[in-house]
């Protein structure tokens, strides 16, 4: 249960969804992922730390350098796919309830 | 935070539900799925305006829907018909989005009273198929991944 809550986070937050974009073609270095984005390099590590830790990223060893790459294992669990839906419903719900809300007012 | 939407979809089949809980009469409910204005409203949001060129709400009716970015580009487009219209009660209609492999999507919209000031909507959607169903389940993901990817490249582009 607490696994299925980690997949859900690591994919709200667009850094990490571009993270795993990246990673669909090919495996990369820390460093290699980092020189693609805007955001201090401490953060794109807590961020990679954060997919590996839900196994959505596995970490291979090759010779000095760890390469990254993704886990197609856990990217195929729908789970995973069905959370932004969720979301973007739960939003036009709450829209709909906050407008409804004030209409009832008038 | 509490989950209030919630989307149940078995692996394998080609139909998905999405169930909520609303703090408002269920009339106000119904109401927002009824009357175009508050459609437009629910639909627009800070990148695109919605609007219906056509609804007719009852049976054998149909409607148009189309958003615009804020240049005026139609970004969006969907159409359907309308199969039942009950007042607070259901509405069936079908649901394309136009120029995609999406197919034809049947929508049941079931309202129910929990008490004078809380309704519930069972929404019950059917694919053409299993592959159909799961490729729109992505959509959202994918557009995430691709927003972010705009954005950026955006970034990137400033910085050379």
């Amino acid at each position: 249960m607490n696994l299925r809550r980690d997949v859900f986070q690591a994919i709200a937050d667009p850094t990490r969804r571009a993270i795993l974009l990246l990673l669909t073609s090919q495996s990369m270095t820390a460093g290699a992922i980092a020189s693609n984005f805007d955001t201090a390099r401490p953060t794109v590590s807590k961020h990679l730390q954060i997919l590996t830790e839900c196994e959505l990223l596995k970490q291979e060893q090759s010779g000095r350098e760890i390469h990254y790459h993704l886990n197609p294992q856990k990217m195929k669990e729908i789970a995973a796919f069905i959370e932004p839906f969720r979301k973007m419903w739960d939003e036009r719900f709450n829209k709909l309830e906050t407008i409804m809300k004030q209409y009832k007012s008038k | 935070m509490e989950r209030k939407t919630k989307v149940n979809a078995q692996d394998g089949k080609q139909d998905l539900t999405i169930t909520r809980e609303f703090d408002l009469p269920v009339e106000l409910l119904f109401k927002a799925h009824a009357e175009p204005e508050i459609i437009e409203q629910v639909m627009t949001n800070p990148y695109t305006t919605a609007k219906l060129l056509k609804f007719e709400a009852k049976k054998h009716g149909s409607y148009q829907l189309e958003s615009s970015d804020a240049q005026g580009k139609v970004v969006f487009s969907a159409n359907g018909t309308i199969h039942e219209f009950k007042p607070n009660k259901k509405i069936i209609r079908t649901f394309e989005m136009e120029n995609t492999p999406f197919g034809v999507q049947l929508e049941v919209y079931e309202f129910e009273a929990l008490s004078d000031n809380s309704s519930k909507l069972n929404m019950h959607v059917i694919y053409e198929s299993a592959a159909q169903r799961d490729e729109v389940l992505k959509l959202p993901f994918a557009q995430g991944i691709s927003m972010a990817h705009d954005r950026l490249q955006e970034i990137v582009s400033k910085l050379k």
